[in-house]
């Protein structure tokens, strides 16, 4: 963990723990944090670029926001929540990882993500791969078709897009229609067998969002509106998201 | 399950998978249901430049995955199967990573020989469809 003692300057205007504590619940703030240790013990990664969440959290409780400007650990954490689940003052570290992420300069965010974000804003379909809605169509069917003709028990199997008042609408997540469409196949057999009544949705049938993981919040709600609302022009019950 | 659903969602997925590959060949890891931890494949971390902190940051992962013996270990979404199969590739663990609805049909007696990408070998002629023997 810190091999260093952390000095602190004189004191500055701090932002972030103002914008934090607006976040938590319950009235709750940063302060509540009774340095147990409970969150970096359980954070697979603690240690990582010597950073772990209680020493962020308590960094950010003692207004410490310049050194924490662009520290690449909040990149490092995968935003998992177990620390939440074991604090006893149930402190929100990842809310401020999420933060601390937004202040990055969007471009400056990691690339894979920033771009994988863009790439999903081109299309309705929210692919962070770019698959158009002709694409996965084509993709679809074209797997569709080997099946039917290749495997007997299912020659009358569907995989249906856009179909009306189905009980479940199913995201797929891009890399399967991408690079592996065979993937596919196994789940739409369950669902067939069970007799599930299911649809793909041509807008917004990509389950990922790297919006979210780049802490854009406008483009990460654009996205999630997106495919609700592919969801309720459909009438549909239930939407299935795996990711 | 930690994140949305809770504990009884993780309840019922042991449900199936026990009836899948049978209640003597599924072993838990520890800890487990809202007390485990992230694989590290999620947060967009797999899209970061951070492969060797990745790769740290999944060995509690990988240890707890040796730890249960088993030679199989089913991912719950593809940010996990991602991250999972490659830390295996990675530290040369030898399991292999599988999504749970390649087991459903495989134990189904559904599973097309295109759809075994993920199985190892002790599986590959297992329960092979009537139509394609
Ligand atoms: S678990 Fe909660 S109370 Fe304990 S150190 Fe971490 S943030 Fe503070
Ligand atoms: S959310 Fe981040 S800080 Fe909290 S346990 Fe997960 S990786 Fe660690």
């Amino acid at each position: 963990m810190a091999e260093e003692v952390i000095k602190l300057g004189k004191k500055k205007q701090s932002t972030l723990k103002d914008e934090i504590a607006k976040l938590l619940p319950d009235g709750g703030n940063l302060d509540l944090c009774l340095t147990c240790g409970a969150c970096s013990s359980g954070c697979p990664a603690t240690g990582i670029r010597d950073m772990d969440p209680r020493k962020l959290l308590r960094m950010a409780s003692l207004g410490m926001d310049e050194e924490l400007e662009r520290n690449p650990w909040v990149w490092m954490c995968s935003m998992c929540q177990r620390c939440i689940y074991v604090c006893p003052m149930k402190i929100d570290i990842p809310q401020l990882v999420y933060n601390l992420r937004s202040r990055w300069p969007r471009e400056e965010r990691p690339k894979g993500i920033l771009g994988s974000c863009d790439m999903a804003l081109r299309h309705d379909t929210c692919s962070a791969m770019g698959a158009s809605e002709e694409d996965f169509q084509f993709v679809v069917e074209d797997v569709l078709a080997e099946v039917r003709d290749t495997q007997p028990p299912f020659k009358d199997m569907e995989a249906p897009i856009d179909k009306m008042d189905a009980d479940y609408v199913l995201n797929q997540n891009s890399r399967e229609p991408v690079t592996e469409p065979d993937e596919m196949v196994p789940l739409w057999k369950i669902l067939h067998i069970v007799g599930a009544n299911w649809t793909y949705a041509s807008k917004g049938w990509a389950a990922e969002n790297y919006c979210m993981f780049l802490a854009d919040t406008d483009a990460w709600k654009h996205i999630v509106e997106v495919k609700a609302k592919a969801v309720d022009d459909l009438n549909a019950k239930y939407w299935l998201n795996t990711e | 399950m930690r994140k949305s659903l809770g504990d009884w969602a993780a309840e019922e997925l042991r449900f199936v998978v026990k009836a899948v590959v049978g209640e003597e060949n599924f072993v838990d890891m520890t800890p487990n249901r809202s007390n485990n931890y992230c694989c590290g494949g999620g947060g967009g971390y797999l899209q970061t430049p951070y492969t060797e902190e990745r790769h740290k940051y999944g060995e509690m992962k990988l240890n707890q995955i040796l730890n249960t013996g088993a030679q199989y270990c089913i991912a719950p979404c593809h940010n996990c199967h991602s991250q999972i199969h490659d830390l295996s590739e990675h530290f040369e663990a030898g399991y292999h990573t599988v999504h749970l609805w390649t087991l459903i049909a495989l134990s189904l007696g559904i599973l097309g020989e295109n759809e075994r990408t993920y199985l190892g070998p002790e599986l590959q002629e297992v329960n092979i469809p009537e139509w394609e023997k």
